[in-house]
């Protein structure tokens, strides 16, 4: 009972949440209001008894995709100007790119044997994803290396063009 | 009680909490505290008594942008050592291996950032 | 405490038909508003005051000592002083973002209370994932600092703000892998199952288990300075350049919970510290009544971490600040590199020596308890040298 009350507040936070970031007309309200999703997503987690992917969600995407997010909105030139964001560039590609990610969380939802919120058992999960992580998930751990190492070399990069033309 | 997701009911009861007491002493503070003496100057931005010099929401940086791409980035990395680190104990010499390939990958983009600057704040 | 409720439910305390969730529940709300109002938000106030006496001590100045004896209810008096001053919103400022950023910052502060292990059955929450629980949530600080230097329109606020957020997320890489070496010693994320595996005495606690752990001590010490914005990493509220950094604008109220925040913050991070390398709560098993322990327990908890808090004031009093490029290449040139060599390095120590190295202890032990002695004789020499000088010149 509790379970369900919890669940729907955080699902109401996250999609009212989602719904400011998507159709604000202050960009900087855009990414603020992010923060609740995230946060809605992150309890979720926590309700279906997954208790280390919750603090990731709180490690990567409000501790850091966030902040970056902020910097970017907040690097942008004329960002005060109310009415930069949202502006409706390309509706139909964004359609397609929309149903296509629909079709495939659908299909996510449909095959997933899902947990009754709140009867899930807290089993330490911290330790079972290291085990995975060593054995069936051993290449994708460490392409995840090679990944992060991309990503890094780009954004150096990327941030020293744009120093050059800022200098 | 002591079951499953339960353990976390304390931290819904602090985030609750902590709204109560910021908007209880907001709400104290706007009772006793003087109102409605607002004056142009009272209201305008503090520039060390001088009229601000237009808005404050201009550019900054981009150096603090590159930090917060190489947080973001090590940040990752620490996420997928914790699990390793709870179970190395049980892994043994092969975990260490693999633990210390994904740590030399990272080093190059350590020192590649390095080189290149990308530490340097100047 | 779950027993303890039992029997009062047995006995029919809550009447003939008791839901024992709903009491369970309640008895934890009240041990939570306990915590929050009996300890958080008096402890982040009555630190002030011991701030202010202990820098004018540094200063050889008296401190506040008016209100109540040696001026200890300052605190009171400074909270009714701000609840009594006008809240002012500037008028080119965003107001629901300048609003809402206090209820974030605050939120960040009390919420590392709620697994706070306090003694071996005071905790309110022992989750698995405890300490990457506490060590995520200083993420919601620097959204709500964010906010707050964004909503001000200020420029003082906004240098602040982003200043302190590049700084806390970069210290947060070397306070996070700080927490390896423990974590590969004791193999958990559990507060209270690292307490458990050290002892009270201190050859038996983490920062002297081997060297990576007492290095992996100091950084996250320094780590928790930067990550609250303390001296010598004051960069974003310093006063003589920045105003007060990203709280310029606020008045009053708002003005205070930043203020209280960071005050807090500073114990939190302490608390991390002896939790993790000081041996938190252990205290020799010198008494039966577990009550009467839990109460030594307690005591031993908080004289750590106040310790390390006092440490912290007195740096403050002691050192200046840095420039934002001497701390950005402490953080990313020294305390990361050596944070992943610390981490190798305990990997292997562990691997060698799976039950700890009695004789490392004690040469570690040995080892700190000498620097300690020649930081006092250094200190009673340069007192002794500054009160010749005084006795010379009684003018300076």
């Amino acid at each position: 009972m509790i379970a369900v009350i919890v669940f729907w507040t955080l699902a109401v936070i996250t999609v009212l949440s989602a719904m400011i970031t998507a159709f604000s007309r202050n960009i900087v309200y855009s990414a603020f209001a992010l923060l609740g999703s995230f946060a809605g997503v992150a309890g979720i987690y926590l309700l279906l008894g997954a208790d280390f992917l919750f603090i990731i969600q709180i490690f990567i995407y409000i501790g850091g995709i966030l902040v970056v997010t902020i910097f970017a909105v907040m690097l942008t030139q004329g960002v005060a100007d109310m009415n930069i964001s949202n502006r409706i560039v390309g509706l139909i590609p964004a359609a397609l790119i929309a149903l296509l990610a629909g079709a495939v969380m659908l299909e996510a939802i449909l095959r997933t044997p899902w947990p009754h919120p709140g009867t899930a058992a807290l089993n330490p999960t911290t330790h079972a994803i290291g085990n995975a992580f060593l054995g069936p998930f051993l290449l994708p751990f460490e392409i995840a290396s090679v990944v992060l190492l991309a990503a890094l070399i780009g954004a150096i990069v990327i941030s020293r063009q744009a120093a050059r033309a800022e200098a | 009680m002591s079951s499953g997701v339960a353990v976390w009911f304390p931290i819904g009861v602090m985030i609750v909490g902590s709204a109560v007491v910021v908007g209880t002493m907001v709400s104290i503070n706007r009772l006793l505290g003087p109102r409605g003496r607002d004056s142009a100057v009272k209201s305008e931005a503090f520039e060390c008594g001088n009229p601000p010099s237009g808005g404050a929401w201009g550019r900054f940086s981009v150096r603090f942008y590159l930090t917060a791409i190489l947080f973001l980035l090590f940040d990752v990395e620490l996420v997928f050592l914790y699990p390793w680190a709870v179970a190395l104990r049980d892994l043994g010499m092969f975990g260490f291996v693999e633990a210390l390939v994904f740590i030399a990958v990272l080093a190059v983009g350590l020192i590649y950032a390095w080189r290149r600057g990308a530490l340097d704040w100047t | 405490m779950q027993a303890w409720l039992d029997s009062l439910i047995a006995r029919g305390a809550f009447g003939p038909h008791p839901s024992p969730d709903l009491i369970y529940g309640a008895a934890i709300a009240i041990a939570c508003a306990l915590v929050l109002f009996l300890v958080a938000v008096p402890f982040a106030s009555i630190v002030t005051w011991v701030e202010r006496r202990v820098w004018a001590r540094i200063q050889s100045r008296i401190g506040p000592n008016r209100v109540g004896p040696n001026g200890f209810l300052q605190w009171l008096a400074d909270g009714f002083k701000h609840i009594c001053k006008e809240d002012v919103v500037p008028a080119e400022a965003d107001a629901p973002l300048f609003r809402l950023a206090p209820y974030l910052v605050v939120l960040a502060f009390i919420l590392p209370w709620a697994v706070m292990p306090f003694a071996s059955s005071l905790i309110l929450a022992d989750l698995n994932i405890g300490i990457l629980y506490i060590t995520a949530v200083p993420a919601l600080t620097v959204i709500g600092i964010l906010m707050a230097g964004w909503a001000s329109n200020n420029k003082w606020s906004l240098i602040g703000g982003i200043r302190s957020a590049a700084q806390i997320i970069s210290y947060e890489i070397p306070a996070g892998l700080a927490i390896f070496p423990v974590v590969l010693m004791t193999g958990t994320l559990s507060m209270q199952g690292i307490i458990r595996a050290q002892g009270w005495a201190p050859d038996r606690w983490f920062l002297f288990a081997n060297p990576f752990c007492f290095v992996a001590a100091v950084i996250l010490f320094i780590s928790g300075l930067a990550e609250n914005n303390r001296t010598p990493f004051d960069l974003p509220e310093a006063e003589s350049e920045l105003v007060a950094g990203f709280a310029t604008e606020y008045s009053s109220m708002r003005y205070l919970f930043f203020f209280m925040a960071e005050w807090g913050n500073m114990f939190i991070a302490a608390a991390i510290v002896v939790t993790l390398f000081l041996g938190g709560w252990q205290f020799p098993a010198i008494v039966q009544s577990p009550r009467l322990m839990n109460l030594l327990q307690l005591a031993t908890f908080m004289l750590k971490c106040l310790f390390l808090v006092f440490v912290s004031m007195w740096i403050r009093g002691t050192l200046p600040r840095v420039r934002i490029d001497q701390m950005m290449s402490l953080c990313w040139k020294y305390f990361v590199p050596i944070s992943f060599i610390n981490l190798l390095g305990t990997a292997v120590w562990v691997a060698i020596f799976p039950d700890g190295n009695r004789f490392t202890q004690w040469l570690m032990l040995s080892f700190g308890v000498a620097v300690v002695l020649l930081f006092l004789a250094r200190v009673v020499a340069f007192t002794r040298r500054a009160r010749m000088e005084l006795y010379f010149h009684p003018t300076i």
